[in-house]
């Protein structure tokens, strides 16, 4: 059931330009970014090689590739998650569902598990980039799952906050202005943390960003305390979604 | 509880806050019947069709589908309901045989049983040539449809359906209630309205609802015979002397409309037009009209809904 509803999702993603335009976009400008990084590494390449331990070519480009998706899809799933609820609700089309026999849990996944199928679609086409190096050289693959698994955590962590922002409003903008702004607050926190002259402030701030987890993946260093925090991350803000839904039962 | 019994709702109130939408209803939905939901706007209607539907928790009380109570077991009640808002929930973007096959799979029809189920709702429907259409771009009439075939491609036992003629032309109205009747025969329907013909002409059961409460819940023969009141119109070329009129036994006042015709009184349960008639042919007075007149459904409902006011007040009083 919950794979009902999210090829529906899917489905109903593809049909607008929307979904198609993002992938379009999103491509464009990894590509060029992959191509600069890979041109920069080239001209210093000779300067690292006397270094003790040069960084590698995965190291370089690909961490830094998959930084710059991680910080454009910031901007992006805003606007895939805002429909996900609050245009359904706009629509009018929510009865289908809960008149349907499927739980509230099962209307959250499926629509939650539609998003992250679209954005690992999307992931798995910048994948591609990368692994184009290996037409010409080798590139570390450890370092490579650990940045695609931690770019993967990131991006459907935004996407549950996006789920359930958009549980809240009827209003498709407004979803996707407040989860911007909620996530681009998630982001910068450990700024905050930086200028911060409480030790103890600072250490839960650095904590409960989302950036700080996803640097040291983003490095190919791989943390299982990183992958339970967004996970964690991720649940919370889907048992939220679905309380909020139960509630549009309860109460008018 | 017998097996025929589809819906069962006991002693249901719905607040939103403070303000009442649903006060202690109680009625009971079966087989092969249609049943018909009247009541002027904000009555409550679709509160209770939510609530019948799960899509509002009830405040009090308890719903029971084919036995099965909608709280304790909401899959397996929501299964064998079929629900049609007043807007009808449908994703523009796709095409009808999409929808409806979505529609399929999320009422857990099994996927070898799909395509089967989307031909025969197509079908019933009538939406034999659209499955390929975008349901953005059909008419307000077709998307209706679309909205009832979604409603009925499980066969559930029950249908729900809010106001389904709400914005059609007569000759899709007309379609649309040949449907609900046809719908009738092998599921219990449950319709709202404000269209009071609408009622008499596809429901079995009339429900009369005003501000949260029933105040007429029975069948339409019984409506009916609610509707004859104590009066027929008498048409004759020459007309008798009113006193003669009057002298006929079971007469109870003469009204004079105009020259041709008068408004012949009685008591309901005696009614004297035959004794007239035969006197008419007796004495040639050129008899050419003698209609009963019924009280139009509108006027019951004026009657039934306006009444509460008054009683209100005395309660008050009493109180």
């Amino acid at each position: 059931m919950i794979w009902t509803l999210a090829r529906r999702e899917l489905h109903s993603m593809f049909l607008s330009p929307l979904a198609w335009s993002i992938l379009a976009v999103i491509q464009l400008i990894m590509a060029m970014i992959f191509l600069t990084g890979f041109q920069q590494y080239y001209e210093v390449q000779a300067q690292l090689a006397m270094l003790e331990t040069p960084p590698g070519v995965s190291e370089v480009v690909i961490g830094n590739l998959f930084q710059s998706t991680a910080f454009f899809l910031l901007l992006v799933i805003p606007l895939i998650t805002m429909r996900i609820i609050s245009g359904e609700r706009r629509n009018r089309t929510l009865p289908l569902l809960f008149s349907a026999p499927v739980s509230m849990t099962e209307i959250v996944l499926g629509k939650f598990f539609g998003v992250v199928a679209f954005l690992a679609i999307m992931l798995a086409m910048l994948t591609l980039m990368p692994l184009s190096i290996l037409f010409a050289g080798s590139i570390d693959f450890g370092m490579l799952a650990s940045v695609l698994l931690g770019t993967f955590l990131l991006i459907s962590a935004f996407a549950a906050a996006g789920v359930f922002i958009s549980t809240l409003t009827r209003e498709p903008v407004v979803a996707a202005v407040s989860t911007f702004g909620f996530l681009l607050f998630l982001w910068i926190i450990d700024f905050v943390a930086a200028s911060s002259t409480m030790e103890s402030d600072a250490e839960l701030l650095r904590y409960i960003s989302l950036l700080q987890h996803f640097d040291a993946m983003a490095r190919g260093v791989f943390r299982s305390s990183d992958v339970i925090f967004y996970l964690l991350f991720i649940v919370t803000f889907l048992v939220l979604s679905i309380r909020r839904l139960d509630n549009d039962r309860l109460q008018h | 509880m017998s097996s025929d019994t589809l819906i069962s709702v006991s002693h249901l109130s719905r607040f939103y806050g403070p303000i009442c939408a649903v006060n202690d209803i109680s009625f009971e939905l079966k087989r092969g019947e249609v049943l018909g939901f009247l009541g002027p706007n904000g009555a409550g209607k679709s509160t209770t069709m939510q609530v019948l539907t799960g899509n509002l928790a009830p405040t009090a009380g308890a719903v029971s589908i084919c036995g099965m109570d909608l709280l304790d077991r909401p899959k397996d009640a929501k299964a064998e309901i079929g629900y049609l808002p007043e807007q009808p929930p449908l994703y523009t973007e796709f095409t009808v045989d999409e929808y409806l096959r979505f529609c399929a799979r999320l009422n857990r029809i099994r996927r070898e049983g799909v395509d089967a189920a989307v031909a025969r709702a197509r079908e019933r429907c009538g939406l034999g040539d659209v499955g390929r259409r975008l349901i953005a771009n059909l008419s307000k009439g077709y998307q209706q449809r679309v909205g009832i075939a979604q409603a009925v491609i499980h066969s559930p036992s029950v249908v729900v359906l809010d106001e389904p003629t709400v914005g059609l032309d007569p000759i899709q109205i007309r379609e649309i209630r040949k449907l609900i009747r046809e719908l009738g025969e092998e599921h219990g329907v449950i319709l709202s309205t404000h269209i009071l013909p609408e009622v008499t002409m596809t429901c079995d059961h009339v429900q009369i609802i005003n501000q949260g409460e029933l105040v007429f819940n029975d069948s339409i023969e019984n409506l009916t015979r609610k509707m004859d009141t104590d009066s027929f119109v008498l048409g004759c070329r020459r007309m008798p002397p009113t006193d003669t009129l009057a002298g006929i036994a079971g007469v109870t006042g003469v009204d004079a409309i105009d020259a041709d015709h008068v408004r012949v009184h009685h008591a309901p349960d005696d009614n004297p037009a035959e004794a007239v008639a035969a006197r008419a042919v007796k004495e040639d007075w050129g008899l050419f009209e003698l209609s009963p007149e019924r009280k139009s459904l509108e006027q019951i409902f004026v009657e039934l809904t306006s009444m509460e006011h008054p009683a209100d007040d005395t309660e008050e009083e009493a109180a």
